[in-house]
């Protein structure tokens, strides 16, 4: 049996969910493929920050981009999404993390986004779990987190009320040509498949330039107040940032519910799912030195999970040169919750031959092809 | 810190306790490690009124050599042949040869409307908090749910003065007389329950009949009870209800454990699929006290090399299971169980989450990810073995598996040890 | 040995209580009349399993939160919070 679809998107973890919905709501016959729950993979595994970052101007766009638009869609939230605009206070531990506190204080500025610089006691106030004495921090106000599974089960309730088609438990076995074969012979032609199926993309395209990064979360019993903001040193870029090396950074962040959640870790090369104790051990004292109390909360489930990361750090959106019946939206590596709403906006835009409101081109996946070429 | 042993035993209740006993006896360098104030586990637990079988037990267990960790949880395993436990200030790591896992079981709990409120438990556990120092004279009980757990709890309640205003098992009367006919061959057990009955001055038995409600606005107030599709209500101060005692696979199935039909598979020896561990007790067979010392006491054995001793406990093993089986399907439970949750009534106690918002997902996983049912303090621990009647989820497959910790521990508890560092470097 | 004291006195919620040695905490909150803690919807919770794995016995004991009262013995002076 043979179905035409405008978009069949595969994956519906939040960025496959934003996709089908901004597709659906732009009058686009949409099916979406899932092969397992909604919001399950790296999803179901990630933090659920949304917060804007400027590894590049790139990055920044499309962080800000996308967090105007959680903004936006926040009041039509419902509760289960537990959307909550704490903010994020990046954290200086020496006078050069304060001059790179004063450094992002200005990239922010000059991209419009409000920032306010904290000094030791200001730090100390917002947050006094933390040690003393820090240097300061930056507080970005706008930054948000959420629960995602949550957030993807309220997109893709979106999209199927204005008509989109689930097909789940479905794997998808193959794209190609505007076909896609799925596990139970059934075949959906479309004028666009989007690939939005995260570290599982590779299956896919095997030639996609998309390495798993092993992440490490731990969760502590509820807190209320213990923190307030989520909290990044700034040493997190040095962790996202290095190519091979295994890594921790601090960031921990508050849920509504007063529980904790300590992380982070970044590893290549590591593909199995169960629990490093090394990484976890280091990621849990690197978190106790800059909250020491920590130490004595109680901790109910660590886990792991992969994120899908890209050569250089920013997303795949577009269409693939050697099929460009297939779109890609993944690759997001640790900010897919951040930027899926703003994923979603530039690819059914892409796919509609509209204007996008920001640039595609530094996410386009050509940009792979080319420089393979002039390697 | 750290500590090594020859064989690290997991769990005091009667089959650790005896695993201990048979290893240090048999020359071994032994650890016991359980999280009570005391050991005895469920079954023989302290405050009066342990049979004297438990203390004799209890007083080998003092004589002998073996290194006691009571009040030490083990929450998780880093490498093959250690184990990280924690107690209320320290956290330690304790390497082994041989392990023994005697974790025990725990109740089923099957939510109806009010199961959340204050004064309604467990029949053990009921029972557990009197031996914690509750008072029960005089308080007016209702014992319900499944299994010769209720007649036990019942007894020793009404032994410390409580009023027992009715023992409800859910299991018909039919079903109950088929077992008898195995009793015959178990001339113990039929004293056992004669003398049960006895104890419990004439309470009122119900068969076929459960608890449907619980009532009260702050707390338990009276519970209706049903029977043949007939309601009534009775009023009471306490409601001890359990369906079965289901084991406790956390930590085994942490280690890599093969778990087949809900259990440890185990061979003759109480081996386990993972090289150089043991499983002894209700997590590879829910069999009551005597299967447990049995079993305990075999793994205690085998872990010592002692293989010829074990293997002749290991006959009297197998006889002991034809009444095991006849008395799990005599009291099997009743479908109409699955009804009485309305879809307002809590299935997740850790989050809060009802019935009704549960019922629509496909699967434990799916469920847990989009209410949080399960993600909670207890990991699943109630909630699941509820889901797993009423839904017919799996709550133990699939890719997500057991991580650690397999109870919560202090999050300094994760931090690197030194004795692995130290292992490392050797 | 000595001979141990006869009761031991704690405070629960600041509701002074009197056990005998070997009482655990959750039996001290059920003693004093109050429920173990607040659910995540503000419900009244009292001891379901008495072993250690329902979680609802937890209760603030010494400034330490989310101790299972159940497993802990109760000592002289303690200072007991329940919510």
């Amino acid at each position: 049996m043979s179905d035409l679809w405008d978009v069949v998107v595969a994956g519906a973890g939040i960025v496959g969910a934003a996709c089908a919905l901004e597709c659906v709501s732009r009058g686009l016959k949409t099916a979406i493929v899932e092969r397992g729950g909604i919001g399950g993979g790296a999803t179901a595994a990630g933090m659920g920050h949304i917060v804007v970052m400027d590894d590049s101007p790139a990055q920044m766009a499309l962080t800000l981009y996308s967090q105007t638009l959680w903004r936006e869609l926040s009041s039509r939230l419902p509760a289960n999404v537990e959307y909550e605009q704490c903010g994020t206070l990046w954290v200086a531990s020496d006078e050069e993390e304060m001059r790179e506190v004063h450094r992002k204080s200005d990239v922010y500025a000059s991209a419009g986004v409000r920032t306010e610089i904290l000094d030791i006691h200001s730090l100390a106030e917002a947050e006094p779990n933390l040690r003393q004495p820090l240097t300061g921090a930056l507080l970005v106000p706008s930054d948000a987190v959420l629960y995602p599974p949550c957030a993807a089960g309220f997109l893709i309730a979106e999209a199927l009320q204005l008509g989109a088609r689930l097909y789940t438990p479905r794997k998808m076995l193959s794209a190609v040509d505007g076909r896609a074969l799925l596990d139970d012979g059934t075949e959906l032609r479309a004028a666009h498949i989007v690939i939005a199926s995260g570290v599982d993309a590779t299956q896919l395209i095997p030639e996609l330039p998309i390495r798993k990064r092993k992440g490490h979360l731990a969760i502590t019993d509820r807190y209320l107040g213990f923190v307030r903001h989520q909290l990044v040193e700034l040493g997190y870029l040095k962790s996202a940032h290095s190519s091979t090396a295994d890594s921790v950074a601090f960031n921990v962040q508050p849920r509504r519910t007063g529980q904790i959640l300590i992380g982070s870790s970044r590893q290549y090369n590591a593909e199995g799912s169960e629990v490093n104790h090394k990484i976890l051990a280091a990621m849990i004292e690197r978190a106790q030195s800059y909250l020491p109390e920590i130490g004595g909360l109680s901790t109910i489930r660590v886990w792991t999970g992969f994120r899908a990361a890209t050569p250089d750090k920013l997303p795949l959106i577009g269409s693939w040169p050697e099929d460009q019946s297939l779109i890609l939206a993944t690759g997001h590596e640790g900010l897919g919750i951040t930027t899926s709403l703003g994923t979603a906006r530039l690819l059914a835009d892409y796919v509609c031959g509209a204007k996008t409101e920001i640039p595609i081109e530094p996410y386009l996946p050509g940009r792979f092809a080319r420089m393979a070429a002039h390697a | 810190m750290s500590e090594r042993f020859d064989t690290l035993v997991v769990g005091a209740g009667p089959a650790g306790i005896a695993a201990a006993v048979s290893a240090a006896a048999a020359g071994q360098r032994v650890g016991l490690v359980d999280d009570n104030p005391a050991p005895g586990g469920q079954i023989w637990r302290s405050g009066a009124s342990q049979p004297a079988a438990a203390r004799s037990l209890l007083a080998k267990l003092d004589a002998a050599p073996v290194q006691r960790l009571q009040g030490w949880r083990v929450f998780d395993s880093a490498e093959h042949d250690v184990l990280r436990a924690e107690c209320e200030n320290e956290c330690a790591d304790l390497f082994y040869r041989k392990l023994i896992l005697a974790t025990g079981a725990r109740e089923r709990f099957l939510p109806f409307p009010g199961w959340t409120l204050p004064y309604v438990m467990g029949a053990g556990g009921l029972d557990a908090m009197v031996r914690g120092g509750l008072p029960i004279s005089g308080k007016r009980v209702v014992v319900a749910g499944t299994g010769p757990l209720l007649l036990a709890v019942a007894a020793h309640l009404a032994r410390k003065g409580a009023i027992i205003a009715a023992i409800c098992e859910q299991a018909s009367v039919r079903r109950l007389i088929r077992l008898a006919a195995h009793l015959v061959n178990e001339p113990a057990k039929l004293l056992q329950g004669i003398e049960y009955s006895a104890a419990t001055f004439g309470a009122k038995f119900f068969t076929g009949c459960w608890p449907a409600a619980a009532n009260g606005r702050e707390k338990l107030e009276t519970v209706t009870l049903g029977r043949n599709g007939k309601l009534w209500d009775e009023r009471c101060d306490y409601l001890a209800c359990g369906y079965h005692l289901i084991p406790n696979l956390e930590l085994p199935a942490l280690l890599g454990c093969r778990i087949e039909d809900g259990f440890v598979t185990t061979d003759d020896l109480q081996r386990t699929s993972v090289a150089d561990v043991y499983c002894a007790g209700e997590p590879a067979g829910i069999g009551g006290v005597e299967l447990a010392l049995l079993e305990g006491q075999i793994a205690g054995l085998a872990a010592a090399d002692k293989t010829e001793e074990a293997k002749k406990l290991a006959t009297r093993r197998r006889r002991s299971l034809g009444f095991v089986r006849a008395l799990r399907e005599a009291t099997d439970l009743d479908p109409r169980l699955k009804t009485l949750a309305l879809d307002s009534t809590l299935v997740c106690r850790c989050e809060d989450v009802s019935f009704g918002a549960l019922r629509n997902h496909a699967n434990w996983r799916d469920a847990k990810l989009h209410t949080r049912c399960g993600m909670g303090a207890c990991q699943g621990r109630i909630c699941g073995a509820a889901t797993e009647f009423l839904f017919g989820w799996s709550t133990l497959s699939g890719d997500s598996g057991i991580r650690p910790p397999v109870f919560p521990a202090r999050v300094s508890s994760f931090t690197t040890s030194i004795a692995l560092n130290e292992k490392e470097t050797q | 040995m000595r001979e141990t004291a006869q009761t031991i006195a704690l405070t629960v919620n600041d509701i002074p209580v009197t056990v005998a040695p070997g009482a655990t905490v959750a039996a001290a909150i059920l003693i004093a009349g109050e429920p173990t803690r607040r659910s995540a919807t503000g419900e009244p919770r009292g001891p379901l399993c008495g072993m250690g794995i329902c979680f609802e016995c937890r209760a603030t004991i010494d400034g330490i939160a989310h101790q299972r009262s159940c497993q802990i013995l109760c000592t002289t002076g303690m200072k007991v919070r329940t919510g």
